[in-house]
């Protein structure tokens, strides 16, 4: 039932707005050997905007998020069928080289996993590895203006060199932000960015998010309905592998047309 | 509902142990008595081991020798006065011996020591290597014939048993090859600073010496062939056990035929070596014509045994990077390739170093299938092992022989006195593995300064 009425809904979006489309996802199911994770969900990520996955856990939100940069393919039972474009090409392609794929698309993890390296070369490894800077200069500017968006510049400016995993776990989470931002992508899969963060920082990242915005789009999967109400303006509720309902945040929250999103965010379900 | 108590067990004080935290102390007890029991057994028998070999083994770095002048008269060791090495090289170690004897009789004189014992019984108080210490002094340089020279020569195995307490006098007495009268006077001289028992590097830098000359044997042989067969095996097993294990590990489908590799290469590591040194004899021997107890020959037997060793610890150190490491570096858009070697190889490189040094200290010790390959010769000579004289390549022309082979041929040896030359070999193979942990060690603080 939601299926076709998210088909129609997207027809009338291309029909109005084909330049703000940056992924579609059509008919995606995924297995993992016999469970099927994702069950035909249809999504549409638009450029410049925050989406949200919220969803009880085990629901697939990180499955589907994997299945935007193709983070899925390193996970050899899962099994990833249907249509998914970037820009009008089709991710999935036997053309496409996953690696040129995940420097458009970033991803952010749920656990913190900074490089066992230095500060500097966790946030440097993206840009060096994609020739980003042209000389060091270049190089000790992206990476201060990545740690400057993360919100971790002031707190590490002194100990660049200092091993990135020496770093609180709220810090790490950041730094990780930043690595990711550093590479930039068009598109930034961010999967409990906040989990491990207090409320300063979690407002921080937040901040971060929607100054991210007027880049890039950024897909965000939360626990927090505050978090989704506050930084995204798409939201998308899955619930055992289905997506329930996929509408503007204000009508998710507002007015939601699925009882199931309602028990969910009022906190009956989940 | 809430306000119900779950248990209505009786209060019971803190002070008190119950049973089961009595039974649960107890059994700890006893398995922490059980493991330092465990412990103490390996220590007392580490120490006794390493008390019994070098108590036999350290005296083998001592060597007795005696001095006095020798005069290399003219008439025997040149008879054509002319000073040509060439020439002077067709008297043999026999015509040197009687100059030898000569000398030390005429100095005994001098010196009114009386012997007490002919003249064929004092000659064999010296080493039957001495003649030749001697030979190869004139040789070097010619124009010492004719002069009287202050030569420092060996004295023979059991004489120089006698100064390291193997030989007494009671055992002399049943000895044909040494006389009670010999070790009195061995004393006498010893007293009068003419024989001395010190420290010296020959045996480690001598070619081993025949069976009745154990105290000319050395070590140098051994050594160099040890180590050049170590080289091989680093140069062929590290990288391509690493490559192996790296393709294995992170690229390799998961699949029956990924799955009987794996059983294999487990299998293999078991295997006894003695089977890998027939695989070389057939293979590298037989079917390739190799030269038989070729240093390159046995490095490459010897890689054979220790691939599997640093496969499986190579291996083992990749699945213990966490995979979060490895998700990282492909979210960002790093290759498969580029993840490996930037992140997941520098964290694995402390366990695959451990393994390599522990695969090369195992092929170092290995004695059998070196035995197969025919490295059981007598290797006089230095061997040429680098040149590449009857177009043989570096490595594959002379025969070698490998220390853990040395201990082997000279435990099989009658003379007592190899036995301590063996323990002395074992000690020096012990210091050599010593040494490989030690440098582990510091390879692996460098890497995991790293993190
Ligand atoms: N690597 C995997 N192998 C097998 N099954 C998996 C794997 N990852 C996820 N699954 C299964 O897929 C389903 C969806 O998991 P997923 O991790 O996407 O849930 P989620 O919505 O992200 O949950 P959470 O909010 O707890 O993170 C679950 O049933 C899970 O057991
Ligand atoms: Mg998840």
């Amino acid at each position: 039932m939601e299926g076709s009425n998210m088909n129609d809904m997207s027809q009338i979006d291309q029909g109005v707005a084909v330049d703000t489309l940056k992924m579609r996802a059509r008919g995606v199911d995924v297995y993992y050997g016999d469970n099927h994770a994702i069950k035909e969900v249809d999504v549409d990520i638009a450029d410049k905007t925050v989406t949200a996955f919220i969803g009880p856990s085990g629901c697939g939100k990180s499955t589907f998020l994997r299945v935007l940069n193709r983070m899925n393919d390193t996970i050899d039972i899962c099994r990833v069928e249907g249509d998914v474009t970037l820009e009008g090409e089709d991710i999935y392609d036997p053309k496409v080289d996953p690696v040129q794929l995940r420097a458009k698309v970033g991803m952010v993890f749920q656990k913190p996993n900074p490089f066992p390296k230095s500060i500097f070369d966790n946030v440097a490894y993206g840009p060096r590895i994609h020739g980003l800077a042209q000389n060091k200069a270049d190089l000790e500017n992206i990476v201060e203006k990545s740690l400057r968006r993360a919100a971790l510049w002031d707190e590490v400016k002194d100990r660049l060199t200092a091993p990135g995993t020496g770093l609180s776990g709220g810090q790490q989470q950041r730094l990780c932000i930043a690595r990711a931002v550093a590479t930039s992508p068009e598109v930034l899969l961010m999967d409990e960015p906040c989990s491990a963060l207090d409320p300063i920082a979690t407002a921080q990242v937040e901040e971060l998010i929607d100054e991210l915005r007027s880049r890039f789009s950024v897909v965000i999967v939360t626990h927090s309905m505050q978090q989704a109400a506050r930084v995204s303006q798409k939201t998308a509720f899955f619930h055992l592998g289905n997506l329930v309902e996929f509408d503007d945040t204000d009508t998710i929250f507002t007015n939601p047309s699925d009882p199931r999103t309602e028990s969910y965010i009022t906190g009956r379900i989940g | 509902m809430t306000d119900m108590p779950i248990s209505t067990a009786p209060k019971r004080s803190l002070y008190a142990q119950d049973a089961r935290t009595k039974k649960r102390n107890r059994a700890e007890t006893r398995f922490r008595v059980y493991g330092m029991a465990a412990v103490i057994t390996g220590i007392i028998a580490l120490i006794v081991l390493l008390t019994s070999i070098l108590g036999n083994g350290l005296s083998a770095f001592q060597q007795t020798y005696i001095s006095y002048p020798i005069t290399l008269s003219e008439d025997r060791l040149d008879p054509e006065g002319n000073r040509d090495p060439a020439e002077m090289a067709a008297v043999t170690t026999f015509g040197y011996l009687p100059v030898i004897a000569m000398s030390l009789q005429q100095h005994l004189e001098a010196e009114g020591i009386d012997p007490g014992m002919g003249g064929r019984e004092l000659a064999a108080m010296l080493s039957e290597e001495a003649p030749a210490q001697i030979r190869a002094m004139v040789l070097a340089n010619p124009e010492l014939v004719g002069t009287t020279i202050d030569a420092e020569i060996l004295v023979g195995g059991r004489i120089d048993g006698f100064f390291k307490g193997r030989v007494t006098m009671e055992s002399a007495e049943r000895d044909r090859n040494v006389s009670p009268a010999q070790l009195v006077l061995a004393q006498q001289l010893a007293e009068l600073g003419m024989m001395e028992t010190r420290f010296n590097w020959d045996f480690i830098t001598w070619p081993d010496a025949s069976g009745s000359r154990p105290e000319a044997a050395g070590l140098g042989v051994a050594i160099i062939g040890s180590f050049y067969m170590m080289l091989v095996v680093l140069a062929l097993a590290l990288p391509i056990g690493v490559a192996a294990s790296i393709y294995l590990e992170e690229f390799a489908p998961k699949n029956r035929l990924t799955d009987l590799i794996e059983v294999n290469i487990s299998n293999l590591a078991a295997v006894p070596s003695i089977v890998f040194g027939i695989l070389g004899l057939a293979v590298f021997i037989n079917f390739m014509n190799f030269n038989q107890s070729s240093p390159l020959v046995g490095g490459l037997v010897l890689t054979l045994m220790t691939l599997p060793t640093i496969i499986i610890a190579t291996r083992a150190s990749l699945r213990a990077v966490p995979p979060s490491i490895r998700q990282a570096a492909l979210g960002l858009g790093a290759s498969k390739m580029q993840s490996i070697f930037h992140h997941v190889l520098p964290l694995a490189m402390p366990g695959i170093l451990t393994g390599t040094i522990i695969g090369l200290a195992q092929a170092l010790g290995e004695t059998a299938p070196l035995l197969l390959i025919g490295m059981v010769a007598f290797v006089r000579e230095y061997p040429d092992f680098l040149s590449t004289h009857s177009n043989t390549f570096p490595l594959m022309g002379d025969g070698a022989t490998a220390l853990p082979v040395q201990v082997y041929s000279w435990t099989q040896r009658s003379d007592p006195a190899f036995v301590e030359r063996a323990s002395g070999a074992i000690i020096v193979l012990l210091v050599f593995l010593l040494m490989m942990n030690l440098i582990a060690i510091l390879l692996r603080r460098r890497f995991e300064r790293r993190w």
